[in-house]
């Protein structure tokens, strides 16, 4: 009696469990919406998404998000340069051509990056990335959009790199048979055959690794210098839209329009990000249909 | 052919290189944080306060503060999110609702984690007033890190093969004795896996806790769940940036720890993975 | 001949797919009855409609009556206590990953079942009525996958008494099976008699011929005919059961 009674006790709770979990993401986007809702109510949308001017504690403010928007872009297109064909070569390294021991080598040392906190990559970036492009280019200050495309193409990797591989690792054996039996070099095959069977794959490799950039906060807040201007080099200090919360959050006075902004920001944030996702998804789908 | 042939080992060296140029930098972090933070590790700075403006003494309040906010992100997240994941995996149909929810952790997944910081903020902070404290930072942290405990715990149970659930049930077994006499006994190593691979996430988070729980300096250790506490990666972050002339010693010294800490975690779960697969016979 | 089971005009329907059309068939009390047929003409769904384990298929569905001791199976007896009382041998041995004890012993502490000497008891039983004791009395602590097939077998045959049934389905019970692991499940299913009433999938129609009393013929879904044993092997009343028996299709 007592054991049904905890039986239906347990189901009860797994089942609330479950449905807490969707209630989460209703929530997360409840709130999001709700503390932004006034702010893109009461501010021209127009001059909030194209403004050219971020100075949330001016009289009068103004929230444009457009530098920041720019930053995150310009940031997230330097990363997504430099980490999709290097983590595309590294994955075709690792899947087709490394020799088995090699290969465990590079798999764990992928690993480990991808445990590395993106608190520890942004100090490594302050205190050894900045002074190399500040010396490399003769300026100013290392802490420069290029600082952080290089430390989010970094952070991107293992996310990237994994899944090729997977793509790669789950074409079918006698593509690749089929192939090298025609008389196809390794190197052949891979391009002509493995390449296009796994496309769908290196799409969501894509899309998930813009995703991680584009959410990255911390490393970004620390190496790209932090100035919310409207970004015209690589080589000069941008602001991204995670790192306009993390810098303002704290200073901000609740319930001020400066405080709604942030909201507004993140939400953007979420929209984006929820599409990304959502894109990835897909691609990951379509390659098991 | 020949050309074909040589064609291809170029390309493959070339694509060594590639890879390489990748693990480089691995390692030299690796090499560069040791070496430098070494130099910091004692006794009194792993259990001494911060001193002198942070730029003496030790972290022992961070990483307190972090062991507290690991354990509070695994007293919420652990329960919900393995139910969560029977209750996916064991009990839904497969409908509407179900793939809502399969949906929704998804997305979760892919929120950036300063989201997460700024609806803890929203909800746990001021709507349910726990102030910034390690009450809402926990529950900031056990959000994000629910995705990765419910994927990983699915995953778990649904490689443990269908028929051993047939069997139970032809026996008269109800749903919950199979789960828990089957199922479950099968999966926690795959559960565990996850768990703490999601735990040493949350572990090196510093956005979400950013405004939630994390304090640039405290002189005493927290009391109760609804003081605030410092926490390792916020306090890299504040010797880094927020504080001038820090040793870069204190610095790397506190750095070392975190990753100590994160890769402890991480070495537990590679270790509990490939533990089991030798055991595993089906 | 007291009726175990009576199925009335069973229609069994998957998602778009008829499986059992209008299946009219008595089991009776300590038989062995011996179901044949091609392959897709619905044998193992009739044994998952008997034991309700079509109920975990999606979108399926049963129409008819069936009753068990005269018992409506679908409104007069609780589910669980069904599925104890009308037990299952899978075409695999499927052993649970656990010890050989541990399998044989789960049923009964599913079902409350916890003195350690009656569980003693019941696991020598229950082994020994399937003829595996011997083989394996002084390792029952070992992992039940260590076994051989055919052990494997045998032990998902013991594991099934152990919770007490009174019919026992097989599907196909020694597909996987050599010839001798063969003739000892064989052999255990003719002990059994005694206590059981068993129903046996085969699609070796000689293992049909061998151990059951009669034996039913399924094609496409339908009973074309049930009669005693001898008879379907010798002269069946149906042109069609003549054709599968002699191999001319399935
Ligand atoms: N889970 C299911 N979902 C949909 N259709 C099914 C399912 N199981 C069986 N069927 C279909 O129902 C029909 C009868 O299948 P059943 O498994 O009962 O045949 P069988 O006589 O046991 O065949 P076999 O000798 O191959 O085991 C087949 O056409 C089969 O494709
Ligand atoms: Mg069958």
């Amino acid at each position: 009696m007592i054991k049904k009674f905890f039986e239906s006790l347990i189901e009860k709770a797994i089942f609330i469990s479950g449905i807490t979990a969707i209630a989460i993401v209703v929530l997360i986007f409840i709130f999001l919406l709700k503390e932004s809702v006034y702010f893109f109510l009461n501010n021209n949308l127009a001059e909030i998404l194209f403004g050219m001017d971020w100075y949330p504690i001016s009289e009068p403010p103004k929230f444009g998000f457009l530098p920041l928007i720019l930053g995150s872009v310009l940031v997230t297109v330097g990363a997504i340069v430099i980490a999709v064909p290097v983590g595309l070569a590294a994955a075709i390294y690792i899947s087709e051509v490394a020799p088995g021991w090699f290969k465990e080598i590079l798999k764990t040392g992928i690993e480990l990056l991808a445990a590395i906190p993106s608190i520890v990559l942004g100090f490594v970036g302050i205190v050894v990335l900045a002074p190399f492009i500040r010396n490399l280019f003769n300026l100013p200050s290392g802490l420069t959009a290029f600082a952080g495309s290089i430390m989010l193409a970094f952070m991107a990797m293992p996310t990237i790199v994994s899944i090729i591989e997977d793509a790669i690792n789950s074409v079918p054996k006698s593509y690749r048979e089929g192939s090298l039996a025609l008389g196809a070099t390794h190197l052949q095959t891979i391009r002509r055959v493995i390449l296009p069977a796994a496309s769908s794959g290196i799409m969501a490799a894509v899309m998930l690794g813009i995703g991680r950039v584009i959410g990255e906060t911390m490393a970004v807040l620390m190496v790209t210098g932090n100035a919310a201007i409207m970004p015209t080099s690589i080589l000069q200090p941008v602001r991204t839209l995670t790192a306009t919360i993390a810098a303002e959050m704290g200073e901000v006075i609740q319930g001020s329009m400066h405080y709604y902004a942030l909201f507004g920001i993140g939400f953007v944030l979420f929209v984006i990000t929820f599409f990304i996702n959502l894109a990835a998804d897909m691609f990951l789908h379509r390659k098991k249909s | 052919m020949g050309n074909a042939k040589l064609t291809q080992k170029i390309v493959f060296f070339l694509l060594g290189v590639a890879t390489v140029m990748v693990i480089i930098p691995v390692i030299l972090i690796f090499a560069l944080i040791l070496v430098n933070g070494l130099q910091a590790i004692s006794l009194e700075f792993i259990f001494s306060t911060p001193k002198a403006g942070m730029t003496q003494g030790g972290i022992f309040p961070a990483i307190v503060g972090t062991l507290y906010l690991v354990l509070g992100t695994a007293a919420f997240s652990l329960p919900l999110g393995i139910l969560a994941a029977i209750y996916l995996t064991e009990y839904a149909s497969d409908n509407w609702l179900t793939r809502l929810i399969d949906i929704a952790i998804i997305n979760l997944a892919g929120v950036p984690s300063i989201v997460f910081g700024l609806f803890g903020v929203a909800l746990f902070v001021i709507l349910l007033n726990f102030g910034t404290s390690i009450l809402s930072g926990s529950l900031t942290l056990s959000i994000m890190t629910l995705p990765v405990i419910i994927t990983a715990s699915k995953e778990a149970l649904n490689s443990v093969p269908k028929s051993f659930r047939e069997v139970s049930y032809s026996l008269g077994a109800s749903r919950w004795q199979t789960v828990r006499n089957v199922v479950l006994p099968n999966a926690i190593p795959g559960i565990m896996t996850g768990t703490i691979l999601g735990l040493s996430r949350a572990a090196g988070e510093t956005a979400p806790i950013l405004f939630t729980v994390a304090a640039f300096y405290l002189p005493r250790l927290p009391r109760t769940v609804y003081d605030q506490a410092m926490a390792l990666p916020y306090h890299i972050y504040v010797l880094s940036t927020q504080v001038p002339n820090v040793p870069v010693k204190i610095q790397y010294g506190t750095v070392l720890v975190l990753i100590v800490i994160v890769f402890f975690m991480n070495i537990s779960a590679a270790y509990i993975r490939a533990k089991f697969r030798k055991k595993k016979q089906w | 001949m007291v009726n175990k089971i009576t199925i009335e005009n069973l229609k069994a329907v998957y998602e778009g797919v008829l499986a059992l059309n209008g299946v009219n068939l008595d089991i009776r009390q300590n038989e062995i009855l011996g179901i044949i047929g091609p392959s897709r003409s619905g044998k193992t769904t009739l044994l998952k409609v008997l034991n309700r384990m079509i109920d975990f298929v999606p979108r399926s569905r049963v129409e008819g009556k069936i009753l068990f001791d005269n018992l409506n199976i679908y409104t007069d007896i609780r589910l669980l206590a069904l599925r104890r009382k009308i037990g299952m041998v899978y075409a695999l041995p499927l052993p649970l990953p656990m010890s050989i004890f541990d399998n044989v012993a789960y049923g009964p502490r599913l079902h409350g079942t916890k003195s350690k000497s009656v569980l003693s008891d019941i696991v020598e039983k229950c082994l020994k009525a399937s003829y595996l004791w011997d083989e394996v009395k002084d390792r029952l602590d070992s992992q039940a996958f260590q076994l051989s097939g055919g052990q494997q077998q045998r032990l998902c045959i013991s594991r099934t008494l152990a919770v007490e049934p009174e019919v026992i389905l097989y599907d196909e019970p020694c597909s996987g099976l050599d010839p001798i692991s063969t003739a000892k499940v064989e052999d255990a299913m003719r002990e059994l008699k005694e206590k059981y009433t068993q129903v046996l999938v085969t699609n070796n129609t000689k293992q049909a011929a061998r151990v059951s009393d009669r034996t039913a013929f399924f094609l496409m879904g339908e009973l074309v005919e049930v009669d005693n044993t001898k008879k379907i092997f010798t002269g069946p009343s149906d042109e069609r059961t003549n054709d599968y028996i002699t191999g001319k299709f399935g």
